[in-house]
């Protein structure tokens, strides 16, 4: 049985000198398995050209379509419709991004910075000899290594963190985990002294407040609530 | 000069990191955990009352070296408040480090908590809110026991409470949230108890947090009326000490063999 549904998104374009915020509602018929990402594209074709919004991969992949739905901070992509019982769905972009246009902010440019920040590469002396085998890593460590590379940079983690909301500088817990990643590969050859020196301060690990939320949210479910204690307790025992 | 350098660049002199950050971090949650302990046991013995005056007696004298001398000594409870004064006003001062500072980071968490209703989100924000209350409350109960450490006692204490109830119930709502939420936030913080299963241990510290902190307002509550049905009974003998009933039995036992 198909019913109707209403999205109700803000619309906001802060590079013009006429835009103001405002929210604007569609209405519009369930389709089968309907994502967000469906009812978007339709609205934009059918009712509004100018609604903004991101999407590439649509298969939760790619990281881009993260938004606010009904407050909660979701890739819109994997948001399906029918699980919304009054058929209501309010969209805000997310926030402590730059806000592009309406439901589309920049989270590439703060991912960016991030991964400088925390100079998310592997710092080693080694240098590789393809001609030789590679030396072997215990499956264990890399499974760690791998599960913490699973990350999207969907920015949701940020936009839940009401600590990054207050304070700016904050790393987030994208970032933390990004520490926590080259911190177990074997492959990195970086101390806790240098990671100290990335996120030892009231901007990075210790401005961390235990909300929870990027742990709640990540829509690939990453160990962030235990891999930033994990951090906290390895930075704190720093002599 | 090493401070100066540190001061100025946020970097110690080799040029590194200033370390104080993580002691701070540290400290902050060694204080909250001696602060949210300590409030347990207080807790504990001042409802010792519910069970008779001359336990809640017994226990006073206790703590005023009663094993040792005859006297109450009262500046044993006077150096107790102190410390714990110390401990509080170090856990306040780096509580604020946190604080919202300016409205717009006020507005933006509330905001952001309404939308979310996320459960530990809104509860830091009782935290913070909590914290807040006792910069006063707590403050103010400290220095009034300090100024009448020779002053308690099942009668006097419940005197206290009869005439500044409102000051008590607020206080007691405060400690309990702001305890309770921080104990469970300080397991998270350092992964404690966290096994290899983070998520049901999360749970399930949850749910210990709140049948703790059910208990402490319970019991909290039942002592609370207690000493103010004292206080409300004493209401026409102001400023008379409790005696406690082996010492009237001996001076009965007097009186009847003079
Ligand atoms: C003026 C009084 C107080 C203020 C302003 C205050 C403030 C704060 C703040 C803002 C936090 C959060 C820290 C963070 O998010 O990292 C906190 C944590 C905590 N507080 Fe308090 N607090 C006060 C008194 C107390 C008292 C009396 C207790 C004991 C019942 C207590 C127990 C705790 C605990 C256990 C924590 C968790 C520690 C941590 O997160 O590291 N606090 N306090
Ligand atoms: S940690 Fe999770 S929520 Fe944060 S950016 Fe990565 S995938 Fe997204
Ligand atoms: S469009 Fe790629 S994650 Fe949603």
């Amino acid at each position: 049985m198909s019913r109707t549904i209403t999205i109700k998104a803000l619309k906001y374009n802060p590079n013009s000198s006429i835009s103001k915020p405002h929210m604007v509602e569609y209405k519009l018929e369930e389709t089968d398995g309907m994502t967000l990402f469906i009812a978007l594209t339709k609205i934009r074709e059918e009712m509004d050209a100018d609604l903004s919004f991101d999407f590439v991969c649509r298969a939760g992949i790619c990281g881009s379509c993260g938004m606010m739905v009904n407050g909660q901070p979701v890739l819109a992509c994997r948001t399906l419709t029918k699980n919304f019982p009054d058929g209501v769905l309010e969209l805000f972009p997310m926030p402590a991004f730059k806000l592009i246009k309406d439901l589309s902010v920049d989270t590439g440019n703060w991912m960016n910075d991030m991964s400088k920040r925390v100079e998310s590469w592997i710092h080693t002396e080694h240098e590789v000899d393809i001609s030789k085998l590679e030396a072997p890593i215990e499956p264990d460590v890399a499974d760690a290594t791998f599960e913490l590379d699973r990350c999207i940079e969907c920015g949701i983690c940020v936009a839940a963190c009401g600590t990054k909301l207050m304070r700016p500088d904050f790393v987030g817990a994208v970032g933390l985990n990004r520490v926590a990643r080259f911190e177990c590969d074997p492959h990195d050859n970086r101390t806790i002294e240098d990671y100290y020196e990335l996120v030892g301060d009231d901007d990075g690990i210790f401005g961390c407040m235990s909300l929870l939320a990027c742990e709640d949210n990540c829509p690939k479910h990453l160990p962030l609530q235990s891999k930033i204690a994990y951090m906290r307790r390895k930075l704190v025992a720093l002599r | 000069m090493s401070d100066l350098i540190e001061g100025f660049l946020g970097k110690s002199v080799e040029g590194k990191k200033s370390r104080l950050p993580a002691k701070l971090d540290f400290v902050q949650s060694a204080t909250g955990l001696f602060l949210g302990l300590f409030m347990w046991g207080h807790m504990f013995f001042v409802s010792t009352i519910l069970v008779s005056n001359d336990l809640m007696y017994n226990v006073t004298k206790m703590f005023e070296g009663g094993f040792f001398f005859e006297e109450r000594q009262h500046w044993i409870d006077a150096v107790l408040i102190i410390f714990v004064l110390v401990v509080f006003f170090t856990h306040a001062g780096l509580g604020m480090r946190k604080f919202p500072i300016n409205f717009r980071q006020w507005q933006v968490y509330k905001t952001h908590m309404k939308m979310m209703k996320h459960d530990e989100t809104s509860m830091w924000y009782v935290q913070a809110i909590t914290g807040f209350v006792m910069f006063f409350l707590g403050s103010a109960h400290l220095f009034i026991i300090l100024l009448h450490v020779a002053d308690i006692g099942p009668y006097l204490s419940g005197s206290r409470i009869y005439s500044l109830w409102p000051f008590y119930i607020l206080l007691l709502l405060a400690v309990e949230f702001h305890g309770g939420i921080g104990l469970y936030r300080l397991c998270i913080k350092w992964g404690w108890f966290e096994g290899n299963n983070a998520k049901e241990t999360r749970a399930k510290l949850k749910k210990v947090k709140w049948v703790i902190t059910a208990f402490f307002l319970t019991l909290g509550i039942l002592t609370f009326v207690a000493y103010f049905k004292i206080g409300l009974e004493q209401k026409d003998n102001a400023g008379e000490r409790y005696q406690p009933s082996a010492m009237i039995k001996v001076i009965d036992n007097i009186k009847v063999g003079s």
